[in-house]
């Protein structure tokens, strides 16, 4: 299935780009979404960092299961304010 | 009114939007770019959002704060792009019948936007520039 990945702050500067695609298999979570980007975009692997994620603009957990075109932002702690 | 923009945020159209006859109290509350952090000289905060989900956060904070105090109107602008220092980066405005809803109420919405709000500052200080929040204790320098 295709997913859409945008990418923020420290991970947009670190891929060098705001926005992505890219197919992974059906029944697949939010972490193996991560596993695989690090292995397209090793730079991703940011020591120490800890991140939130977001489906279609919600707050999931790792463990969430993707859909077909889906949208997902890894989120580095926001710093808003 | 619960939005992000690139421009200088209006305070002064805030304070009408959340204007109300019913209304005995305004609280104001204006978050503003520090010239100094951690010993560091602050030239500017350069902010970046996840937009359409930061203003759904936004207004989520926003029923949230309806749920715990009796409020008429409320709302949270906040900035993005380069903040000058002594500019406002975010302005959260609460009307109520009585002053204690007001000021509990932006107090609340600052904390959670701290918190839950996709929204990231960059500090650009004399000698390079940081992602503040990015890791815990270490702050990650991009320069």
């Amino acid at each position: 299935m295709k997913i859409r990945i945008k990418f923020f702050a420290i991970l947009r500067e670190r891929t060098g780009r705001s926005e992505a695609t890219t197919e992974i298999a059906a029944g697949s979570t939010v972490a193996d979404l991560w596993r695989q980007l690090q292995g397209e975009y090793p730079k991703l692997d940011v020591p120490g960092i800890r991140l939130l994620y977001a489906v279609n603009q919600n707050y999931v957990s790792a463990d969430h299961k993707l859909n077909d075109n889906d949208e997902v932002v890894f989120l580095p702690p926001v710093s808003g304010g | 009114m619960f939005r992000v923009t690139n421009d200088p945020i209006d305070l002064n159209e805030l304070v009408r939007y959340v204007s109300d006859p019913e209304a005995g109290a305004i609280a104001t509350f204006i978050g503003t770019t520090r010239n100094n952090n951690d010993g560091r000289k602050v030239i500017a905060l350069d902010y970046e959002a996840y937009p359409e989900m930061a203003e759904k956060e936004l207004a989520r904070i926003g029923d949230d704060a309806r749920k715990q105090w009796p409020i008429c109107r409320m709302g949270i602008v906040h900035r993005l792009g380069p903040v000058q220092i002594g500019e406002a980066s975010v302005i959260i405005v609460v009307s109520s019948a009585h002053r204690d809803a007001a000021f509990a109420a932006s107090r609340f919405a600052i904390e959670e936007i701290k918190k839950t709000v996709p929204i990231w500052k960059k500090e650009v200080f004399e000698g390079g520039e940081v992602w503040i929040g990015t890791q815990t204790g270490q702050p990650f320098t991009t320069k």
